[in-house]
């Protein structure tokens, strides 16, 4: 054993005071986003809470209702969680598939030379604010689908556009990550199968793709929490007012879609109508905090099963 | 499969097989193929959109008749003040009436001025009859002049980039040819360096404290879940945090009261410190994890050097890791910042200004942004918003594309050292 150090030992620090106040600063840096959390938990429940005080409000009513109609006093949240999850549904129809068949070709099929060149074009697409995206919906995909399929069936804001051009957004989200996935899976596995005489096809399918479900699903719940969450696009091409169908040609409002419109007018605090908004708020936190724990949890699985 | 021969044996229903399988994988592959040429195609889609709408022809009637105005029988030219006044009012968007009175009441000034404004506004008003995207402009030309030449016979038709150093350094005006993004940019620019100024050091000590400090236990766990749970929460969730807290709640401080510093445009917290410190919040968790990331690429070895020559902890760090660390630190901070640069929901929760003309000056001046000035042109029904739409997206994208290649050109220079 080494003897403890004592005044004599030229090596013996003074304790310097300094890294003390550092370390206490970086702590605070590390728990600053606690705060955020914690901020975020009270005032989305605090108002929400004020919101289903309010004996206009009945808690019943808030899940089952379908009308949300401020000024009549009806609070149902049915018609903002249908468009909510119609959008979300259609999304998830186009990123799930194409997203799958892109990380499977980058991943399996694609040479070095293809995969530096396209990686690059996923990153520019991701990194493109969500408003582009929106004006996109409203000036491409909505006129696009008026042309295909009619201008009585499809109104000028509808659920389809959004949704669609929502997945074009949360393509290279899903790509990249269900890539991470594959490209994650060992070599050995796809020698393995080759060995075999499997075709790349059976190889990429029953092989790799089974081995890497886990991160697949992650990527896919990830996906649908972004797409509940996405606001701009909704905002811009879904439509103007809670309206409680499944028609995808309609217009209707998102949870985000409503919360924007809301408080992009004059908004006074205190009232009912602010309040309602931090309850849609509450609802769509407790939501995509879900799936992103539930993603966590399969990543988590996911881990454990290949290091 | 019966007896071992020392060689394979393809079993016939093997062989009869392999046909029909590897034209099932090379469908299967050309259909990859293919999927990954759509999502190629819809970048280009998207841009081919922005670009189409931001250049083409405009049709502009810029001629009524002065004897339409005459008043009684008599001619504008021989009105009195008041009556010219009157047909101001009466000829122009209560709006652009406003506007005018703002900048000096009608009724203050010369007759001559006034005059002047009657034959701006209301003779020659500049009114847009129409206007055609790129393609159309340069395929259909002579069947749009002929089509104008019906419809507005006194309209002059002519060829408009709507993306023009006068866009970029003008104010917004109700007048879409004389309209900027000059205040959203600033407007932008503003944010973004408190948003720097604030999220910066946060981040990356927060990450420094997670790579370099953080012992396994309960509490960092904790911090490290947290932070990875507010990566994914919606953006305006995060707009909601600062509406309640920075806009309602430290009211005093975001709008300068308490420095005295009251903006007379604003008496509430909807100000530039506001949404900047909103969207700092917001882009911590990615500022964080992607620092974190740089910083775990730093290799083990040069600490335990630093430590071999007695280095102490934050010698160590300050003096190797971070060094090492800086370009993708550099990278991953300039890549979040560009996220924040894009963010629309969570400005207009917190409250963006509609219509401001005027620069803004202080921390305490109201806001817009350019995505916000992009979202507000778009949600306007007539065409020629959604061109100057389109031109305010090819600005934005233009300032994301140089903060990108400043990360590239930064990273570079850091790693040749």
């Amino acid at each position: 054993m080494i003897s403890r150090t004592t005044e004599a030992n030229p090596l013996h620090r003074r304790p310097r005071r300094g890294e003390f106040l550092i370390r206490g600063f970086l702590f605070f840096c590390g728990a600053f986003s606690i705060l955020t959390t914690l901020g975020i938990v009270y005032e989305l429940s605090k108002e929400a809470l004020l919101f289903f005080r309010n004996p206009a409000v009945n808690l019943l009513e808030f899940f089952t209702g379908t009308k949300w109609q401020p000024q009549a006093g009806a609070f149902g949240v049915l018609p903002l969680v249908t468009a909510t999850l119609i959008t979300t549904a259609i999304a998830m129809l186009i990123a799930l598939p194409l997203g799958l068949a892109v990380a499977i070709y980058l991943s399996e099929y694609a040479s070095t030379k293809a995969r530096n060149t396209l990686k690059p074009v996923l990153e520019v697409l991701a990194g493109i604010p969500t408003v582009v995206y929106g004006y996109f919906a409203l000036t491409f995909m909505t006129p696009f689908l008026r042309s295909i399929f009619g201008r009585d069936v499809v109104d000028i804001y509808n659920m389809a556009s959004g949704g669609l051009v929502i997945g074009i957004l949360i393509l290279p989200l899903i790509t990249s990550m269900s890539e991470d996935a594959l490209s994650a899976v060992p070599r050995a596995l796809r020698e393995g199968a080759y060995a075999l005489g499997a075709t790349k096809l059976e190889t990429a399918v029953k092989v790799v793709v089974p081995a890497a479900i886990s991160g697949l699903a992650a990527a896919f719940v990830v996906g649908i929490s972004r797409a509940i969450g996405e606001t701009m696009i909704v905002a811009i091409a879904v439509g103007a007012g809670p309206n409680f169908t499944f028609n995808p040609f309609k217009g209707a409002e998102t949870m985000t879609g409503h919360i924007v419109r809301i408080s992009g007018g004059d908004l006074s605090y205190d009232t009912i109508d602010y309040d309602s908004l931090f309850a849609i708020g509450l609802l769509l936190f407790v939501i995509t905090l879900g799936l992103n724990i539930i993603s966590q949890r399969i990543v988590r699985r996911f881990r454990e099963t290949y290091e | 499969m019966s007896t071992p021969t020392g060689r394979i044996r393809l079993t016939p229903h093997f062989e009869s097989n392999l046909p029909s399988r590897n034209r099932k994988a090379s469908l299967w592959q050309v259909l990859f193929r293919l999927s990954t040429t759509i999502g190629m195609i819809v970048l280009a889609l998207l841009l081919y959109t922005v670009v189409n709408q931001a250049f083409g022809l405009v049709a502009i009637d810029n001629k009524v008749d002065p004897a339409s105005f005459a008043v009684d029988g008599v001619q504008i030219e021989e009105l009195d003040q008041e009556t010219l006044i009157a047909v101001i009012e009466e000829n122009v968007s209560k709006g652009k009436f406003r506007q005018l009175e703002r900048e000096q009441p009608l009724a203050e000034r010369t007759w001559e001025e006034v005059y002047q404004v009657v034959i701006d506004d209301v003779v020659e008003p500049k009114d847009i009859v129409g206007t055609w995207p790129l393609v159309e402009s340069l395929t259909r030309k002579e069947e749009i002049l002929a089509e104008v030449e019906q419809e507005h016979p006194q309209a002059t038709v002519e060829f408009t980039s709507w993306i023009d150093p006068q866009f970029v350094t003008s104010p917004q005006s109700s007048d879409v040819l004389e309209a900027g993004v000059r205040t959203a940019l600033l407007g932008s620019l503003l944010i973004i360096a408190i948003t720097i100024v604030v999220a910066l050091p946060i981040g990356i000590g927060a990450a420094i404290y997670l790579e370099e400090y953080a012992s396994d236990n309960w509490l960092n766990r904790t911090i490290q879940t947290n932070i990875n749970n507010l990566a994914g929460v919606p953006s305006i969730i995060y707009g909601m945090l600062g509406l309640a807290i920075f806009v309602r709640m430290l009211e005093p401080l975001t709008s300068g009261a308490i420095f005295g510093l009251t903006d007379p445009t604003t008496a509430n917290g909807r100000t530039i410190l506001s949404a900047g410190l909103t969207l700092a919040i917001l882009v911590l968790p990615v500022l964080i994890i992607n620092v974190q990331e740089a910083i775990r690429a730093v290799p083990n070895s040069l600490r335990e050097g630093s430590y071999g020559l007695g280095g102490t902890q934050w010698q160590t760090i300050w003096h190797h890791v971070l060094p090492n660390a800086m370009p993708g630190i550099l990278t991953g901070a300039i890549l979040s910042i560009s996220r924040a640069i894009g963010e629309t929901a969570p400005l207009v929760v917190i409250g963006a200004a509609t219509y401001i003309t005027f620069d803004p000056d202080s921390p305490f001046s109201k806001f817009t942004t350019l995505p916000i000035q992009i979202y507000q042109w778009t949600s306007r029904a007539q065409g020629e918003y959604h061109n100057i739409a389109a031109a305010a997206i090819l600005v934005l994208l233009m300032l994301l594309l140089s903060l990108n290649a400043t990360a590239i050109l930064l990273r570079n220079r850091y790693s040749r050292k």
